[in-house]
């Protein structure tokens, strides 16, 4: 029976291929005859592989013999590699992805250092551990339908990461015997890098941005704000230089984090700073102590200013649309508005003074703004007073004209 | 008249034939009686709408009517003309003032029944001028092109296309389009500087060839008191006296509208955008108000007809048996007296104040 | 007429003042209407109405690689003068939190202060926040003005 299965097989591959313009290709000629899923979706996947593309077949990772139509072309006399097991999946992954002069030819720009990178990963460090549940090459960019990472239909394309990563992380019963949250990417969506990575700007980073991709590893509490640093630059600067850097180093609290989260990360409010009920501050400081005194003085420059621009822009609006001219004080105010914006930088000096050398500035520029704005409201009162003058001159000339009426109209004496 | 007017008007007979003119100023008069006062309305109107043709052709020094330059040629007479605010305010108040004054003068008319024989064509010209202002009224509110305006006039518009068969015609040949956009920006501007103004002057002479020609009406009841011996006729000449008094009424109009574009200065609002959504409480201008609160109360469907429609057409028989009064109060020819007309009038009046009132809640 | 001359005489005073005050009033508040009038028929020193040109400056006044802002309605633009000589004219309200950008002449690109964002000559945000480009506005020499016009 499997003499006979076998026979079939073989002439069926052999009538398959007799009109396959590649007659290299044996493979996929006989696979994509197959019945077994698993067998079948190479061959069927394998054309819009970017390695495909470029020009390689089966045979360049897998071995064997393209032109050979029998079974043995799977044989390893033939070079035959077969599936390669788990844990041996980087390593023949990386026989060329690691090998620069057979790379160099086909993309000069690749990097060749992905496996030693892979190895000094949580993943990597397991795999040889013997752990096959964590991700390998081909967990991350599928196998033989494998797209470049610019396609938007990559697994691994920025847009795509955060959707990969969470195929295991996400999944709590997969992750269980690991002991480590399954919440981030969750977390993540709501954050507004996945907002402005939805919109489609790339430079939004994704799980790989701040963990590394083939070296995958969570940074260290130490490294976080250098992490941060890479993109919101004038902030790590800052928080270097700030009286946290020592006590969050001393206490062993990641910089940037402790405040704004690690995954979900959202817009910033005013209120963050302060004492109010939304005060990140008061998570470490209570009343009396000079830090919780600093952001009362931090809180309270940023209300002001943004309560000074606030008013300044209403009477401006006020004016502008009763038709006055306030184009001069309108652009004097967005210096204003830039000072508030760069205050909100500074707040992370955590010192009041660099943040009132901003608003100070500011106040004087929306309060000018602001006079301007009343100034041409009253202008709109002193026209009255020319109206004073016309009323005047109606006034004499309704008396005029009565009186003449008076006149032509009295009784003549007799 | 003096020395100096007669050297003028011979002057002025010598070359065109104007001894007509000298007649007429000395032989007009006045009736003085108890509703006089009445008389005055007429002539504020045409102060008014003379006050409108000046601010108007000052406006149209500086105005440019597309929608990239309208709002801001009328910011830029309003922040760097000289005087640039007062023509505009003046004009924007005259309009209001003369549409009032308008209204007031054509019920006065009808209460005082002097559209009654012979002056029947005097009253369907002067209804026909008072349609011609709202067309002014309407077209000049767009102008600007602000958002309160843009959107109005989306509104206004709209209505007109719900008419059956002509509707649509008539909704495209007053948008320019198929919406409101710089076509209709440029339509409304050649409508209200030219076509209506055009009208308006045909209309107006014709109306005052007749007013001359028939003199002033008396009321029936003033006429009936004098033929019973109960009131003495009395009446002043046109020249001087009465024209001194109507100056007085023009001079206080001035004052009027000075104060009020001093006071109350007339806003300039945002720049009209066509995509944003319209803001709430868009409505017309007060004058169209009671028409616009009664289709708001008009059910979708009335039996088988669509509600605003009937309304529309509600209206436009309404004023077209307004504007046949004349013909229609017949008994009035005859000096008989005719409550049921008058009724109808104090009607019309409660209606339009309080659909209007209604309408600013 | 047998009217005594006094009488006559009392009037005759009377009658000219009236028509002083009546002549005077009527000059007057003609006046007080027709200077409004004529000051408004002369055009302001400002000629153009329309908001989308604008005179940025005199072109001898800006040296090549170096750049200036200026006024553009109630909004900050920035003028900029090639290494080459020819100008570039952007609105310098930057896309991110509309703080006001400047010509970097070390790096030959637009940057804003407030977070580190960068802009090429194109006006193309290359780096940092700012999500979407500068808006680019079209630069005409006109005799010795530098007139910048916004796009319709």
């Amino acid at each position: 029976m499997k003499t006979a299965a076998a026979t079939f097989l073989v002439l069926m591959c052999v009538l398959g291929s007799a009109g396959a313009d590649s007659a290299k290709n044996s493979c996929v000629s006989c696979h994509s005859l197959l019945e077994d899923a698993r067998l079948l979706k190479p061959a069927q996947l394998f054309d819009g592989d970017v390695h495909h593309q470029a020009g390689l077949t089966c045979v360049d990772c897998h071995g064997g013999n393209p032109n050979d139509e029998s079974l043995n072309a799977m044989s390893p006399a033939q070079g035959f590699r077969g599936v390669p097991k788990k844990a041996a999946i980087p390593e023949f992954c990386a026989r060329c992805h690691s090998d620069a002069a057979y790379m160099h030819p086909f993309n000069p720009k690749l990097r060749v250092d992905q496996l030693s990178e892979y190895l000094t990963s949580v993943h990597g460090k397991k795999l040889k551990q013997g752990d096959a549940k964590v991700a390998a090459c081909v967990d991350c960019h599928g196998v033989h339908n494998i797209l470049a990472v610019a396609d938007t239909r990559a697994p691994v394309n920025p847009s795509n990461v955060a959707t990969t990563c969470g195929r295991c992380h996400s999944d709590a019963a997969y992750m269980k015997e690991y002991k480590i949250p399954t919440d981030q990417v969750a977390h993540y969506k709501k954050s507004v890098h996945a907002e402005i990575l939805a919109q489609g700007d790339t430079s939004a980073p994704t799980c790989t941005t701040c963990h590394g991709n083939h070296g995958a590893t969570p940074p260290g509490v130490k490294s976080v704000a250098n992490v941060c640093g890479t993109c919101h630059v004038f902030f790590a600067q800052l928080f270097e230089k700030s009286p946290h850097q020592a006590a969050f180093a001393q206490m062993g609290l990641p910089g940037c984090v402790q405040c704004h989260s690690n995954h979900e990360i959202v817009k910033p409010s005013d209120t963050w700073v302060g004492t109010g009920a939304n005060s990140v501050c008061s998570s470490c400081h209570t009343a009396g102590d000079a830090g919780f005194k600093s952001s009362q003085a931090i809180a309270q420059n940023l209300a002001k200013l943004d309560l000074a621009i606030a008013q300044a822009d209403t009477v401006l609006d006020t004016a502008e649309r009763a038709g006055m001219e306030v184009s001069n004080a309108k652009l004097q105010l967005a210096s204003a508005h830039e000072a508030l914006i760069k205050a909100r930088v500074n707040v992370h000096t955590f010192r009041d003074a660099e943040v009132q050398k901003i608003t100070d500035p500011g106040l004087v520029i929306a309060k000018q703004a602001d006079q301007a704005g009343v100034a041409a409201l009253q202008e709109l009162n002193i026209r009255r007073k020319g109206l004073g003058v016309a009323l005047i001159t109606i006034f004499v000339a309704i008396a005029g004209l009565v009186l003449k009426i008076r006149q032509i109209e009295a009784k003549p004496q007799s | 008249m003096n020395g100096l007017t007669h050297k003028a008007l011979t002057w002025l007979d010598e070359r065109f034939g104007a001894g007509a003119i000298e007649e007429f100023l000395r032989h007009k008069i006045i009736p003085i009686h108890r509703h006089t006062i009445w008389y005055y309305f007429g002539g504020m109107t045409l102060f008014l709408f003379i006050i409108q043709v000046l601010t108007g052709i000052l406006l149209l020094l500086y105005y440019r009517p597309t929608p990239n330059d309208a709002f801001e040629s009328v910011q830029y007479m309003m922040t760097q003309v000289r005087f640039g605010w007062l023509i505009r305010s003046v004009h924007s108040w005259s309009a209001n003032l003369m549409i009032f004054t308008a209204f007031v003068h054509m019920f006065s008319v009808y209460f005082l029944k002097a559209y009654r024989k012979p002056r029947e064509l005097t009253w369907v010209s002067g209804m026909l001028l008072l349609f011609i202002i709202m067309g002014f009224g309407f077209s000049g509110y767009l102008l600007p092109w602000n958002t309160l305006a843009f959107f109005a006039t989306k509104v206004g518009t709209e209505m007109a296309g719900s008419v059956p068969i002509v509707g649509k015609w008539f909704l495209v040949f007053l948008r320019g389009g198929e919406e409101v956009t710089g076509a209709t920006l440029t339509r409304f501007f050649g409508f209200h500087v030219a076509v209506l103004p055009g009208l308006c002057t045909t209309l107006l002479a014709i109306h005052l060839m007749l007013v001359q020609q028939l003199g002033m009406s008396v009321p029936p009841g003033v006429e009936r008191a004098i033929a019973e011996g109960r009131e003495t006729k009395r009446s002043i000449p046109f020249f001087p006296n009465f024209l001194l008094r109507d100056m007085i009424g023009w001079y206080a109009a001035l004052g009027v509208l000075g104060a009020l574009a001093a006071v109350f200065p007339w806003e300039l609002g945002a720049k009209a955008d066509p995509f944003a959504a319209a803001p709430a409480g868009i409505r017309p201008e007060w004058y169209f108000l009671f028409m616009f609160q009664t289709l708001k109360y008009l059910p979708s469907k009335v039996l088988f007809i669509d509600g605003e429609l009937l309304g529309i057409f509600g209206f436009s028989a309404a004023a077209l048996v307004w504007v046949a009064v004349p013909f229609l109060d017949r008994r009035i020819g005859f000096g008989r007296t005719t409550r049921f007309f008058t009724g109808a009038g104090i009607f019309v009046i409660g209606y339009m104040v309080v659909f209007s009132w209604l309408a600013l809640r | 007429m047998s009217v005594p001359d006094n009488p006559e005489k009392a009037v005759q005073p009377g009658r000219r003042w009236v028509n002083v005050l009546l002549g005077g009033g009527l000059a007057a508040s003609v006046v007080s209407f027709i200077y409004p009038a004529l000051r408004y028929i002369i055009p302001p020193p400002v000629a153009e109405s329309t908001s989308r040109s604008v005179v940025a400056g005199r072109a001898a006044e800006l040296k090549n690689n170096t750049g200036k802002i200026f006024k553009f309605g109630s909004k900050p633009a920035l003028l900029v003068r090639m290494p080459d000589g020819t100008f570039r004219a952007f609105t310098a309200v930057c896309t991110h939190l509309n703080c006001t950008v400047q010509y970097r002449d070390d790096l030959h690109q637009i940057w804003c202060a407030c977070h580190n964002g960068l802009y090429d000559l194109e006006g193309r945000n290359v780096s940092g926040p700012p999500p979407r480009p500068l808006e680019v506005y079209e630069v005409h020499v006109q005799g010795e003005d530098v007139v910048v016009t916004r796009k319709a």
